[in-house]
């Protein structure tokens, strides 16, 4: 029934309809057509030409591809386990201690303080910490010279040593602001008096935190887990803005490597099956996550 | 410590050791901020002589005006703000028109529209790029702001569907019910009940779609290529590692790149972080 007595429901479909057409077309369409292009030899210019598993072999063997989703692995560290595990412990801090001792309004500073990177394009938030790591003159080289450290300056994003780790430092940087704010507001359902209650029986801080705030607020925990998980292997503006995957592969990810083959080696359906594999990796993962959430709630719920 | 209304409370020595950490954290997250707004005002020679954490020894804003003038920063953005503006608006009508249908007109089949947008939720935009680029490129979209506007149109709407559709499920059935005995037509309904009771969630919506279409880079970077065309964040991008960018006007980039956003911040704090926790128990 819809919410209209004496209305037929169809009429209803009648609004539905630019929205899914434009659907079909921006997203469908598109992507059932990249799934082609990924059985194809496709250089852009002359029409596909169909070459079955072809693409899909080469990428199991193509190692380049691999280094692309290990460097997705350290992604997933810098946005994801970094920044959640962080994110618990300054979002308990901020509300028990800091917004109960010091006056909530310091604690909402500090939140929004950590929130900032989040705000900015990720390409230019990439572009800010890059400037600082600059090789010659930059900030952080400066620094270590004038404070009798030369020896440590280094071409942070330029060698392949530090390259990947540098990357990493600015999505922790982008990234830690969001579980902060998120488990802030969960926290606010957590019953001061449960936290009494473990006091009285002896349970220091750590025990309490793990024991009743982790698992009162494990849904949004799943929810961010899950988003930035799929973030994270999305990253495309940090690596074009600082390292375009150099130096050597030692930077790149796959959406990167999709970009370059699509529009840089012109091998279109090579690109299109590293952006399937994409895909294909975080659909799967979605799948796993949802119903791993609904297995824990269901547990909690029997309990 | 978990009694803030019954007594004062007692600040111990560890309380302060955690509150330093935390203010710790929180300066180490700003200085990055703080350092491109001191360094984006001196001269490059003031900057090989104080280092990057020394204070300007004067105000110097050709590096500033340099970066505005060679990248033309008003006609970015403006073209920023025309394509995420127009974006906002027609993502929100979108999405109030299919959610419309799925929650409040409960049409056969809406389970599968809603899981449908919600799996493009979470594709990554390669997975469309160059079929995308392909199709505009016959229509004669390429390198014009509208192909930029109506995919993140979809893209946006795909997400507004999902979350107004929860919405309107719940809106209270007996307004809807007076206004339909009273002759109103599907049409008038929306119109004139359901579009202005839910009017605080469109808006945060809306600002919603701006600031993330502000913020997108992959795809603008793949559709507007000539200089006139580009956004802010891809036209800052396109000129870092240029030879002719000193490293203080590289400083001033950044700074211009991240000062509309800030103001976006600034204007609709309240908003967003009351949107952001929203959005996360959906």
């Amino acid at each position: 029934m819809s919410l209209l007595p004496g209305v037929r429901k169809r009429g209803f479909w009648l609004y539905l309809i630019p929205g899914l057409v434009l659907f079909t077309i921006i997203i469908l369409v598109p992507l059932v057509w990249n799934i082609y292009l990924s059985f194809t030899s496709y250089r852009g210019i002359r029409p596909p030409e169909w070459i079955g598993l072809d693409n899909w072999v080469k990428l199991m063997g193509d190692d380049k591809f691999w280094v692309s989703f290990q460097n997705s692995v350290a992604m997933i560290v810098a946005m994801v386990v970094v920044p959640t595990l962080l994110g618990l412990v300054l979002a308990a801090l901020l509300f028990d201690l800091v917004g109960k001792k010091f006056g909530g309004k310091f604690a909402s500073f500090l939140r929004a303080t950590y929130y900032l990177p989040q705000i900015l394009p990720v390409a230019i938030a990439a572009i800010v910490i890059g400037w600082i790591l600059r090789p010659e003159n930059g900030a952080l080289n400066t620094v270590l010279d004038a404070v009798g450290l030369g020896a440590l300056q280094h071409n942070w994003l330029g060698s392949p040593d530090t390259a990947l780790l540098s990357v990493m430092v600015v999505m922790v940087w982008v990234q830690i602001g969001y579980p902060v704010v998120i488990f802030m507001a969960a926290l606010q359902r957590v019953d001061p008096e449960l936290y009494e209650a473990a006091e009285l029986d002896g349970a220091n801080w750590f025990q309490r935190f793990t024991a009743i705030t982790v698992s009162i607020i494990r849904p949004e925990i799943y929810v961010v887990v899950l988003t930035a998980t799929i973030a994270a292997l999305k990253v495309f503006g940090p690596i074009y803005a600082l390292t375009r995957g150099g130096p050597g592969d030692s930077t790149i990810v796959p959406s990167y490597y999709s970009y370059s083959e699509f529009f840089q080696s012109q091998q279109v359906g090579y690109g299109a099956t590293i952006a399937t594999a994409l895909t294909v990796v975080i659909v799967v993962l979605t799948i796993i996550f949802i119903l791993a959430q609904n297995r824990s709630e269901r547990l909690e719920n029997e309990r | 410590m978990l009694k803030p209304h019954r007594q004062k409370p007692r600040r111990t020595v560890g309380d302060w050791i955690l509150l330093i950490a935390v203010v710790l954290v929180a300066a180490l997250i700003a200085v990055p901020f703080l350092i491109i707004l001191v360094n984006s005002f001196k001269s490059p020679t003031d900057y090989a002589n104080g280092g990057p954490l020394s204070l300007p020894s004067s105000i110097y804003t050709d590096g500033i005006a340099n970066f505005w003038q060679r990248v033309n920063f008003p006609e970015k953005l403006w073209n920023s703000f025309f394509i995420s503006g127009t974006v906002a608006v027609f993502a929100v009508i979108v999405s109030v028109f299919n959610a419309y249908a799925i929650g409040i007109g409960r049409v056969k089949g809406r389970v599968w529209v809603l899981v449908l947008f919600m799996i493009a939720n979470t594709l990554p935009q390669e997975a469309m790029l160059y079929p995308l680029y392909f199709m505009f490129k016959q229509v004669g979209l390429y390198d014009n702001v509208w192909s930029v506007i109506i995919i993140f149109t979809v893209v946006q709407s795909a997400f507004g569907t999902y979350l107004l559709s929860a919405v309107f499920g719940t809106f209270p059935k007996e307004i809807i019910e007076a206004a339909s005995l009273d002759g109103a037509s599907r049409w008038q309904i929306l119109r004139r009940v359901v579009v202005p009771i839910s009017r605080p969630t469109l808006s945060v919506l809306l600002i919603f779609f701006f600031i993330w279409t502000w913020n997108e880079f992959l795809i603008p970077l793949t559709f507007l290529v000539s200089n006139a065309n580009q956004t802010v964040p891809v036209a800052i991008t396109a000129l870092q590692g240029d030879r002719l960018m000193d490293v203080t006007t590289t400083s001033a980039s950044a700074l211009l790149g991240l000062i509309p956003t800030l103001i976006f911040f600034l204007i609709f704090q309240r908003t967003l972080t009351r949107g952001i926790t929203a959005g996360s128990t959906k």
